[in-house]
């Protein structure tokens, strides 16, 4: 799932409908006043185990993840292949893409103008967490 | 009724295994958590204790140490822990509607109605959904009692080949673990209990659970009663699922360093009494008294001493930020001494009632303005809840960010998960 052209900042809540005006009739919008749509609600699934990490780096253009942009973390997910998830290799944390082949599990760049990328055999990998989202911000706001 | 059954799950080190979860590089060295002001050892990994790094060490005895040994050092940083321990229980509320948030790292759960048959592979199941979604490794003790829980827990954390998992309503377990626990370890047992329970002749719970109730009473009171009940498997205690309203509030801070003008004394007393109205409003609560403590230090012990603890009486019950800051100034103002090096400063509740239950005072014998106060706190609050506390406080407290007395973090690691500009940032 990807979110774009939003500014960065929880909870965003959109009212979908204005509030009446005090003055006057009241308004035939009255009874069908809906809830508020909730970003936190779309982006986040699980709350307890979703952790929002900030990416640096181009190596994930290609899976469209981009430099600045906010991931939206959630460990309670297992990797399925073509996911992006967070991976400590060697105490190194890092955004890769994570294919399996039958048995074989193996962790990718997504950009093509970066070299395949080689893990070092006895390489200590350990998988943080699924990339369940991310926040694009089309305009920061400062 | 059926028997009952309780957990204590609590998190391993946890303020270390926070920090761990944050940063990949700690996983395998020593790390430790220094309590405020940077002041004692609070949490130490495994790694960290084998290097003889004891429970409340001073930082200042085994600074060179961790130098040395390269031990990875930081300051609380309770916004995170905060944020861990609200994930923690979350889970926890999956595996049971009944808990107890003992502590930020300690809660106890109702699991009476888990099949006896399935309650280990509950508490095996729980502590790896624990550690999966939040990266915290935790033990559970199951006992049918919260006395036989703790002791539970304090079992399966001492002896690692239980897998992080002790169960003693299992009769067999029960009975080897009840004679292997020293008395000092139970729940509840300081050192002076300790004392006449061995004199008494216990050198382990099982001996304690076998005291005859009316010779503890007599030795320990009523407590001693309880707790020999309790280690039989009898309920005493159940869980406090709410939290019990508050009877008074402190809030206390040692001072980074010593403190010797009026003015810095007043700004710190002034903080204080803000932060008491935040925590007071929160929960409706209101006082008619506020207690104003300042004192040196025993480490002083060459220079002069003095401790000042006063209480300012106020026309009636109050909530107010901008009342408590002018009465604990009042405080300060009528006992203050120059010439002394003042190393902690409070303001102390008691007596806390509901606000809108406590009695007012005439109209023009003191009345305070409770509506326009009130709508200018609410107003304040909101806006500290908006950007952040600290973000707008009475002037006499002075700015967070100005105080020079305020609390040392000097090696707090970032407020992950409740900052936007200070959360993780990843390679890609």
């Amino acid at each position: 799932m990807q979110v774009h052209g939003i500014t960065i900042g929880f909870p965003i809540p959109l009212p979908l409908l204005t509030r009446p005006v005090r003055a006057g009739f009241p308004s035939p919008a009255d009874d069908f006043v809906e809830e508020e749509i909730d970003l936190q609600r779309l982006l986040i699934v699980n709350r307890p185990a979703t952790f929002l990490v900030r990416v640096a780096g181009d190596s994930m253009v290609g899976a469209r993840l981009f430099d600045g942009d906010l991931a939206v973390v959630d460990r309670s997910l297992t990797p399925r292949n073509g996911d992006i998830v967070v991976v400590d290799v060697d105490g190194e944390r890092s955004f890769k893409v994570w294919r399996r082949q039958g048995p074989r599990i193996t962790l990718h760049f997504a950009n093509p103008r970066f070299p395949e990328y080689r893990l070092a055999p006895d390489a200590l990998v350990k998988v943080w967490g699924v990339v369940s989202g991310s926040v694009c911000a089309r305009r920061r706001c400062e | 009724m059926t028997a009952r059954a309780y957990a204590l799950s609590d998190g391993n080190s946890f303020y270390c295994s926070c920090e761990r979860v944050f940063d990949a590089r700690l996983a395998r060295v020593p790390v430790i958590v220094l309590s405020n002001n940077d002041g004692c050892a609070i949490a130490r990994t495994p790694e960290a204790k084998a290097l003889g790094i004891g429970m409340g060490d001073p930082w200042f005895k085994i600074r060179d140490l961790c130098k040395a040994k390269g031990v990875r050092v930081y300051s609380s940083n309770y916004a995170l822990y905060g944020d861990m321990s609200a994930r923690v229980n979350a889970v926890y509320r999956d595996f049971s509607p009944r808990i107890e948030v003992y502590s930020i790292d300690e809660s106890f759960l109702d699991i009476s109605d888990v099949r006896v048959a399935d309650r280990v592979t509950l508490a095996r199941d729980m502590r790896e959904t624990v550690r999966a979604w939040t990266g915290i490794p935790t033990c559970v003790g199951i006992g049918a009692t919260k006395t036989l829980a703790k002791l539970a827990n304090h079992v399966a954390k001492k002896n690692p080949e239980l897998g992080g998992v002790c169960d003693l309503t299992d009769p067999a377990a029960y009975d080897h673990w009840m004679a292997r626990i020293p008395p000092e370890d139970i729940w509840g047992v300081g050192p002076a209990n300790a004392r006449k329970l061995g004199a008494l002749g216990c050198e382990s719970a099982a001996d304690v659970r076998d005291l005859d109730t009316r010779a503890v009473r007599k030795a320990m009171t009523v407590v001693g009663e309880r707790l020999v009940r309790e280690l039989r498997g009898e309920a005493c205690l159940d869980l406090e699922e709410v939290a019990a309203t508050r009877k008074g509030c402190a809030v206390t801070r040692s001072f980074s360093d010593r403190v010797e003008d009026r003015a810095t004394m007043e700004q710190a007393v002034a903080a204080h009494a803000t932060r008491l109205g935040e925590k007071l409003r929160r929960e409706g609560l209101g006082t008619d008294h506020v207690t104003v403590f300042f004192h040196t230090s025993e480490h002083d012990r060459t220079r002069p001493q003095r401790s000042v603890s006063t209480v300012v009486t106020l026309p009636e019950s109050s909530n107010d930020t901008l009342v408590l800051v002018k009465a604990a100034l009042h405080g300060v103002r009528r006992t203050w001494r120059d010439g002394f090096r003042y190393s902690k400063a409070g303001v102390v509740t008691t007596d806390l009632l509901p606000l809108h239950a406590s009695q007012r005072a005439m109209p023009g014998l003191g009345q305070l303005d409770r509506e326009q106060g009130a709508a200018l706190m609410a107003a304040l609050d909101a806006c500290n809840r908006r950007f952040g506390r600290g973000a707008v406080v009475p002037a006499a407290a002075g700015l967070a960010t100005k105080r020079e007395w305020s609390t040392k973090f000097e090696m707090r690691s970032p407020r992950y998960t409740t900052r936007l500009e200070e959360i993780p940032v990843v390679a890609a």
